[in-house]
């Protein structure tokens, strides 16, 4: 999927995936696509969490060799 | 929309209840809430500077001021403490997992914006003056923290 900005957040741990994104869309306009990389097994509900309640779009997710990647559209 | 508003009352000066309250308060700024955390008691020596402040005090507010641990970096755990030993293995346990350390958590929170509040009445109970705080701590009292309370949905006592 395209997407306009990628955050990596391998590695870190909570809370940092959620502060890292959100930082990083406040960079995107409405609309444009952030790409985040997770290792954090919570960052899946976290994320979920985060978007629905922030009034951005959590578009898709994937995982593959323990990586789980996300795309969100801002809102 | 106006923004949401989260509060913490940090009455314990435990490491991993600190520990806990800022993983929750910098999360709750990435949610874009106003955060507040509100030191009181025990908690206040986690927003202490670790170094010596010269200040004017009186016997007892002094023998307080060694007792306590000087900031956040010198807090004991509430389990497990073993005089010592307890904080040392969380630390590197937590470098281990690229975790955040209490001194980064907190200078996190400042980052995005948490107000970081000290009580007043029991920093002249404690003997710790304003001087002795990190910087961009506020004093305040009951009233301001129910004022944040009032409008906030989360409210925790920690």
């Amino acid at each position: 999927m395209k997407s306009d900005m990628i955050l990596d957040t391998k590695g870190l741990a909570c809370p940092m995936p959620i502060v890292k994104t959100r930082k990083a869309i406040n960079e995107l306009q409405s609309g444009q696509i952030l790409e985040i990389h997770a290792t954090d097994k919570g960052a899946k509900s976290d994320l979920v969490a985060w978007a629905k309640s922030t009034g951005h779009q959590l578009v898709e997710t994937q995982e593959e060799n323990g990586v789980f990647k996300f795309w969100i559209r801002k809102g | 929309m106006e923004k949401q508003k989260t509060t913490i009352i940090l009455f314990s000066g435990d490491l991993d209840k600190a520990i806990a309250a800022f993983i929750i308060a910098n999360g709750a700024a990435a949610y874009d809430h106003e955060v507040t955390i509100f030191t009181t008691f025990w908690g206040l020596n986690t927003l202490r500077k670790d170094q010596q402040v010269p200040v004017k005090k009186g016997f007892l507010e002094k023998a307080f001021g060694w007792m306590m641990p000087r900031g956040a970096d010198k807090l004991s755990l509430s389990k497990m403490n073993m005089l010592g030993m307890g904080p040392k293995m969380i630390k590197h346990v937590m470098k281990k997992h690229n975790a955040l350390s209490l001194p980064q958590l907190i200078e996190m929170a400042q980052e995005q914006g948490v107000k970081l509040v000290a009580c007043t009445m029991t920093m002249d109970l404690l003997g710790i003056q304003q001087e002795e705080l990190i910087d961009g701590v506020q004093l305040a009292g009951v009233a301001a923290y129910l004022g944040d309370a009032t409008e906030a949905r989360v409210n925790l006592f920690i």
